[in-house]
């Protein structure tokens, strides 16, 4: 079992590195092509009309010079050889296709997000008005936001389920709206919310709440009426009052069930926080990915995307240990 | 005239048949009385309806005729005056064994202090010899440890009448020997009322004081009570060299080969001059002994020699 583990552990690093290694190359050779300017034969018919040499337009696109420079470059009338002894097109003011620009719309490489990364995780908690926040800053807001909806959905869903789960009648007469209202979209109630509340932080915290309610109701409701019937049969000839008989037999009994519910309606969660951020706008890592996005800090998104990906995983694991501690063996 | 503390009158079970029209009526007109203190064990083929009585007397299950009683009062749920031994164990998975006995206890007794709860189990299931066992979760626990465990709890309720469905049926007969010596022990020092089905002849003859035969279902009847009287304390090792036993070994299995789908379906095959009765409709099983039929048959096959 360690063996393998130890041998899993390899296998993964590997392709981690194997990926990293792939993206480096792919990013830093795209620089090169990116240099070279595509242009099209209108273009060059363009250029060609007003003077500029065939010659001169391939040396000019293969600097990476674009069409509107090349075609101002035509528009001040001077051959290739006079504008080098002039000191070249820099010195008239133009950039060839340099790293400056390139770091700015390219596909950034590992190295420039790690050196993103670096920046964040050092100060992650850095304030510098309401669009420019650090990445600690942006989870704590993601985060209240989840636990405090996934805390609601629980207080709401774990009693509706248990009396779905005990009660036939109750089952049936609630069930058409579970399935109704289950396959809705979380993000479809925003507007709903928005215009309710009238709150973006509450929308925010309702549209979590709605999406976790459903897999913990579910699985409650599940896991309560499964249990099995000899373990009820001991309540019985024990008397237990209904109340007892839910807090000693059914709830443990069905606490593994309840909090697979849970782990499944944290990862909804946090699936969902991110994209009801981006609608809502203001602070939140979902909000900033996008923000990053406009403000084409590609480095800086790809960092945030990763840093989601990880709180998701921490979120799971803590759910899944909670899990280990209510499970039993038959 | 001894006090009876579980009654059983016209007792009947009938489920929905799988056609229309032809309701499945497991047993009728099932009458029994269990004295005070008193072992009985109850045989019969598989689906003849034993475990169906059983969870009546629980209070797990209701007749679809007549009624049982407990000490005079009509049973109409389960409840802390009987204990039960379910047939597979049924313990809590997730409670170690020390806590699936308290939390009986604390039931029985909610006023206890977790300090009397914890001694009181503790001393049944040293009974049950437990001891090594208290904080193992069943799952790490062996068949016959479970078994003993679910025995231990029955027992902890000191209640008045104890209800055991194969408690042993899935063990194997070494494990069931020692666990019928325990069984023996706890009985001898507690004297409850005890009702038992098993599949297991030798089993109930070392431990009866009466055994229910039962005829073939559909329409399963108590055909006959076999009286035990081979004297107590008994021993697994000792019993079948009482004088007397393979006579009621025999007649056991007699019933259990022939008679039992002889006498299947025809209610009171046993004719009505032949019983007591208490009141014209209730027919209770009548008590056979076949030591002493046997002794008899013997005498008058010596005087007609
Ligand atoms: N819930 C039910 N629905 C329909 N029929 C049932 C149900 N429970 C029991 N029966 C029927 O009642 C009959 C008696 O069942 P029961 O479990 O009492 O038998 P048993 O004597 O305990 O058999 P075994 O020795 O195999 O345990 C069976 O024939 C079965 O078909
Ligand atoms: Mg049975």
């Amino acid at each position: 079992m360690t063996t393998r583990n130890l041998h899993a552990g390899l296998l993964s690093l590997t392709l981690l590195i194997a990926f990293l290694a792939v993206w480096h190359v792919l990013t830093t050779s795209a620089s090169h092509t990116a240099a070279a300017t595509k242009l099209s034969s209108n273009q060059i018919e363009t250029l060609e009309q007003k003077g500029m040499p065939k010659a001169d337009i391939d040396a000019y696109a293969t600097e990476g010079l674009t069409f509107p420079q090349l075609d101002q470059i035509a528009g001040l009338g001077l051959s290739r050889e006079e504008i080098d002894a002039a000191g070249g097109i820099q010195s008239f003011g133009f950039t060839t296709g340099g790293a400056a620009e390139e770091a700015e719309t390219g596909f950034p490489s590992p190295a420039q997000v790690w050196r993103e990364a670096k920046e964040q995780i050092f100060d992650p908690f850095y304030d510098r008005g309401p669009n420019d926040k650090g990445i600690g800053i942006q989870l704590q807001y993601s985060l209240a936001r989840v636990l405090t909806g996934f805390l609601l959905a629980i207080t709401v869903a774990v009693p509706l389920g248990f009396l779905i789960g005990m009660s036939p009648l109750w089952s049936s007469a609630i069930n058409p709206y579970v399935q109704v209202l289950k396959p809705i979209s979380p993000l479809a109630w925003l507007p709903v919310a928005l215009y309710l509340i009238k709150d973006s932080e509450q929308a925010s915290v309702f549209v979590i709440f709605i999406c976790s309610v459903w897999p913990m109701l579910i699985n409650t409701a599940f896991g309560v009426a499964n249990v099995k019937g000899d373990w009820l049969n001991i309540a019985k000839t024990l008397e237990m009052s209904k109340l007892k008989t839910a807090f000693r037999v059914i709830l443990p009994a069905a606490a593994p069930t309840i909090l697979t519910g849970m782990r499944i309606s944290i990862g909804i969660a946090w699936l969902v926080i991110v994209a009801a951020e981006m609608v809502i706008g203001g602070v939140g890592v979902g909000y900033f990915v996008w923000n990053e996005w406009n403000g084409l800090n590609l480095a800086s998104m790809i960092f945030a995307i990763v840093i989601i990906g990880l709180v998701g995983l921490i979120l799971d694991l803590a759910l899944g240990q909670a899990l280990r501690l209510v499970e039993y063996k038959e | 005239m001894p006090h009876y503390i579980v009654k059983a009158d016209l007792l009947g079970k009938t489920f929905p048949g799988a056609k229309r029209n032809e309701p499945n009526v497991v047993f009728e007109n099932v009458n029994f009385r269990l004295e005070k203190g008193e072992f009985v064990t109850c045989i019969g083929h598989s689906g003849c309806g034993k475990s169906t009585i059983l969870n009546i007397l629980a209070g797990l299950d209701t007749p679809t005729s007549g009624c049982v009683f407990t000490d005079g009062k009509l049973i109409d749920g389960p409840g802390l005056d009987r204990a039960v031994v379910f047939q597979n164990h049924s313990l809590l998975p997730w409670l170690s064994a020390l806590r699936n006995v308290s939390l009986a206890v604390k039931a029985k007794w909610p006023e206890w202090s977790d300090a009397e709860v914890h001694e009181h189990a503790l001393k049944y299931l040293e009974m049950a010899s437990l001891t090594q066992a208290l904080d193992l979760k069943p799952h790490a626990l062996s068949g016959g440890m479970r078994q003993r465990v679910g025995i231990a709890r029955a027992f902890a309720l000191e209640t008045d009448v104890l209800l055991m469905d194969e408690p042993f049926g899935a063990l194997d007969a070494l494990t069931r020997g020692a666990i019928q010596d325990e069984l023996i022990k706890i009985w001898t020092e507690t004297r409850k009322t005890v009702f038992m089905i098993t599949h297991d002849v030798d089993e109930a003859i070392l431990l009866s004081d009466r055994i229910f035969l039962m005829t073939n279902g559909p329409q399963a009847r108590i055909a006959e009570a076999v009286v035990i009287d081979i004297p107590r304390p008994r021993d697994r090792g000792e019993i079948i060299h009482q004088p007397g036993y393979y006579d009621i070994r025999n007649h056991i299995i007699d019933f259990l080969v022939k008679r039992s789908k002889e006498l299947s379906g025809s209610v009171r095959a046993v004719p009505l001059s032949e019983v007591q009765t208490e009141n014209e409709e209730l027919v209770y099983p009548p008590d056979v002994n076949p030591i002493a039929d046997a002794r008899k048959s013997r005498r008058r096959t010596l005087q007609s020699a």
